[in-house]
């Protein structure tokens, strides 16, 4: 089936079998392997990808349910001008140490700090609670989530 | 892991879809949230043929008032119900439920009329909408049929629709007068699956308790309504002593069985245990506590 998925930005019309998994399109097909497969059941948020701004698990939805949707991925949030405040602040505050959960962490922020420009503790919490770290114990991550609000509300708005 | 090949229907409207559900009969599988069906199909527990993918069909979203009836539409999503105002102003029981659903991830997609069909014992909605005394709107080509939940979740994953229906909306009377309702749910951590969970509601008519409603979830075959606890608490005033009782009829309609979240005793404790708090909190909001 012919299909036109937008991924960062630029569409890709692909001819896929209805039972690829969003997440095997996105690795195999566009070699975008920030996009991770960790427990291919659902349960951990490796796999999260942007759909049409909202975070999802790109191993629970076939690669045919993302025509005519955008996509964003990890790779999406790097910029000409570099890293994105999200990538810049888990960097800064150490919110990651082996990097398998990051790109899904990393895009429920991005997608928590769109709606909700300073959360809370308790706010990020409960927004990557689908996300699974086995190594940071979390502090770090939501320290790096709230300063990446933090960076992205006081920047100026034409940076 | 993949699934075994399927051809995939991507309907733009109920007619459409409806049509496509006729011909296909046993073959043919609705897709909503996927966050049941695509695991299920992952693990090959399920082959089905055609998908007919509803998502892209309007109007299958909203959430309203219609005369004295609630309607939530079948594709409304668990995050969608857990924000919407109308909701979390005057369903007190179902904004309790919704975000105890699942992960937040799995909220984004996952829909009411999923979960229903689905009819997993561990959902949540199931118990909650026996709670709420809810019907659901089955459309096949033939016209529509209303159907009470209490007969829709007919067995575990087994619900009573038909392989040419698809579910289009939820009913629910809407509450009038001094009114409560939560959920109490008792996971091992967030995104799992209930180890016991009970839906409790209350309405007042006059002084004493006008209707209730009491669903479990995880403790029997399917979500079980507590209809022995429920006609004790009409026409009583609320006491905790009411409530206690309610707990433990609630308790004697539980079927649970041991498993990695705990005993059958465990949870039959609990089932008690939840039905009186929930009792209680539903009597504090709607101010006769
Ligand atoms: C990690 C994880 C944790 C979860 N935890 C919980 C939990 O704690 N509590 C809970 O209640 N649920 C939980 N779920 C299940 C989740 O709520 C699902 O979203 C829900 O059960 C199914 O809804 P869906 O829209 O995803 O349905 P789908 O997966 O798309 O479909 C499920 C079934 O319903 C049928 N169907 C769907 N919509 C219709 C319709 N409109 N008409 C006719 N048939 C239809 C499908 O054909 C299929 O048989 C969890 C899921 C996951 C992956
Ligand atoms: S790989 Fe998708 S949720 Fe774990
Ligand atoms: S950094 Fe290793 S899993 Fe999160």
């Amino acid at each position: 089936m012919e299909v036109t998925i937008t991924v960062n930005g630029t569409a890709h019309t692909l001819d896929l079998e209805p039972r690829q998994l969003l997440v095997h399109v996105i690795r195999e097909q566009l070699r975008l392997t920030g996009t991770h497969i960790g427990c291919d059941s659902t349960s951990c948020g490796a796999c999260t990808v942007l759909y049409d701004g909202t975070p999802v698990k790109s191993c629970t939805l076939f690669g045919v349910q993302a025509d005519g949707v955008e996509i964003t991925t990890v790779e999406g949030l790097l910029t000409a001008a570099g890293l994105d405040p999200m990538q810049a602040a888990f960097k800064e505050h150490h919110g990651l140490q082996c990097g398998y959960c990051t790109p899904g962490m990393m895009l429920v922020g991005k997608a928590l700090i769109e709606e909700n420009t300073s959360p809370s503790d308790d706010e990020v919490r409960t927004a990557i609670s689908g996300n699974i770290c086995r190594c940071t114990g979390y502090m770090n991550i939501v320290t790096a989530i709230q300063a990446a609000a933090a960076a992205t509300t006081d920047a100026p708005a034409n940076a | 892991m993949l699934p075994s090949s399927f051809e995939y229907h991507r309907p733009t409207t109920i007619d459409e879809a409806l049509e496509l559900l006729a011909s296909l009969g046993d073959n043919g599988k609705v897709l909503a949230g996927g966050q049941s069906l695509i695991p299920m199909m992952k693990l090959r527990f399920a082959a089905p043929a055609h998908l007919v993918d509803i998502n892209r069909i309007g109007g299958l979203d909203s959430i309203e008032e219609v005369g004295d009836e609630l309607h939530i539409g079948a594709l409304v999503r668990h995050k969608q119900l857990a924000r919407s105002e109308l909701i979390t102003s005057k369903y007190p029981m179902i904004a309790a439920a919704a975000p105890q659903i699942a992960d937040p991830l799995v909220r984004n997609l996952g829909t009411i009329g999923g979960s229903l069909t689905h009819c997993d014992p561990s959902g949540d909605l199931g118990a909650v909408m026996l709670a709420a005394n809810a019907r659901v709107a089955l459309k096949s080509k033939d016209g529509e049929r209303e159907v009470p939940v209490t007969e829709f979740l007919a067995d575990t994953f087994q619900s009573s629709i038909e392989p040419n229906e698809l579910l289009t909306e939820v009913r629910i009377t809407s509450p009038t007068g001094a009114y409560g309702g939560t959920y109490l749910k008792l996971e091992r951590k967030v995104g799992d699956y209930a180890t016991v969970a009970v839906a409790a509601r209350l309405g007042m008519a006059n002084g004493s308790i006008g209707v209730a409603g009491i669903g479990l979830t995880s403790v029997g075959l399917t979500n079980i309504k507590a209809t022995a606890a429920e006609e004790a608490l009409v026409g009583q005033a609320p006491s905790q002593e009411l409530f206690a009782e309610a707990g433990r009829l609630a308790a004697a309609a539980a079927s649970p069985v041991s498993d990695v979240r705990g005993t059958d005793a465990y949870k039959r404790h609990m089932v008690e245990v939840y039905v009186r708090r929930g009792l209680t909190r539903s009597a504090e909001l709607a101010g006769v506590a």
